[in-house]
């Protein structure tokens, strides 16, 4: 039912720009990359104190208000990286399984991190040093493996 | 005689293993791609603090006591992933250019970090809570940051054979710096 939305994206423009240049797609993907490195500071910086580890001497609201800027921003490098490199080969992405798994747990991932675990890292313990509830920890650990799961099926679209 | 070396480690049972497998390398390359977000991901964040435009009220030694060790176990995975990776195809990966500019500025990103870690980091303390961290670390800093972009991408495009000493004609600095001299005399 997609597929014709999917031959129309690898006619665009863009698509077919990035698919007939030689150094195109691999200048995105490196830049893709550092968005990579960026995204998985900013998740982990927070990530980590939720668990309890880390930087466990600050309290996880300034750590989250302080790495949400980058967040953002290397989302927005993702992004901005990842369609062109999707249009360049949206057919072969629509029969790949690592694509479908990765685009469906990117938008989990997403309202994940900006409507549960940001109240959470958001609100002021009465103590802020407060090693980590229970509530952190698992609010932690399942952005982690939410985001994981995006990052690993993002990389092995290219192998399958 | 490196040549010589690395052509007969990529011809040992395991290398041609590694190279050939179905998973395994896709694995190890993956986890090499994962473990990015946290060494460089972590690091990235230091950084930035040493360059003073984030976590700027969150104290250097927070992160240099703290957050070191995860940027270590990051460091381990990349290294140990890395060198098989290496290992599974010595000789293409050795007379690769970006290969061969990744490990220089690998080098100088190592010399960088020694260079904070004995000079400005020894008087942490005293600027400890500094939004605008001495000159030195802001300098240690954006050399971190700038280094290891170099580096991941040009370890991403280790993979484009681009420049490769199979593929001629090229230009004689790319036959330079790629080291082909030896293998162009071999084949002709």
């Amino acid at each position: 039912m997609l597929e014709p939305f999917f031959r129309w994206c690898e006619a665009t423009a863009i698509g077919q720009a990035v698919a007939q240049s030689v150094w195109a797609f691999p200048i995105l993907e490196a830049v893709h990359l550092i968005g990579l490195c960026m995204l998985g500071g900013a998740l982990l910086v927070v990530d980590l104190r939720l668990l309890g580890v880390g930087l466990t001497s600050q309290p996880v609201a300034r750590l989250a208000r302080y790495a949400r800027p980058w967040l953002i921003g290397s989302l927005v490098v993702m992004v901005t990286t990842g369609v062109p490199l999707f249009l360049s080969e949206a057919i072969r992405a629509y029969y790949n399984t690592s694509f479908w798994v990765k685009m469906c747990t990117l938008p989990v991932a997403l309202g994940y991190t900006f409507l549960v675990r940001e109240r959470v890292a958001r609100r002021e313990p009465a103590d802020p040093h407060d090693p980590g509830s229970v509530t952190d920890r698992v609010v932690g650990a399942v952005s982690l493996a939410l985001w994981f799961t995006v990052a690993a099926a993002g990389r092995w679209i290219g192998f399958s | 005689m490196i040549e010589r070396f690395l052509g007969w480690l990529g011809e040992t049972p395991w290398s041609v293993a590694l190279l050939e497998s179905l998973y395994a390398w896709p694995l190890v390359e993956s986890t090499h791609v994962l473990a990015l977000g946290l060494f460089v991901g972590t690091t990235a964040m230091m950084d930035l603090r040493l360059v003073g435009i984030a976590f700027r009220k969150v104290p250097i030694t927070a992160f240099t006591g703290r957050l070191l060790p995860w940027t270590r176990i990051g460091f381990a995975i990349m290294t140990v992933t890395g060198l098989l990776l290496f290992y599974s195809q010595p000789l293409r990966y050795y007379h690769n250019v970006f290969f061969r500019v990744k490990v220089v500025v690998l080098i100088l990103a190592g010399i960088n970090a020694a260079v904070f870690h004995v000079g400005a980091h020894r008087k942490a303390l005293e600027w400890d809570h500094d939004t605008r961290p001495p000159r030195g670390a802001r300098i240690a800093g954006a050399v971190s940051l700038s280094a290891w972009a170099v580096v991941v991408i040009t370890g991403r495009l280790i993979a484009y054979n681009w420049f490769d000493c199979d593929i001629q004609p090229q230009p004689a600095w790319v036959n330079w710096l790629a080291g082909c001299a030896a293998v162009l005399e071999g084949t002709e």
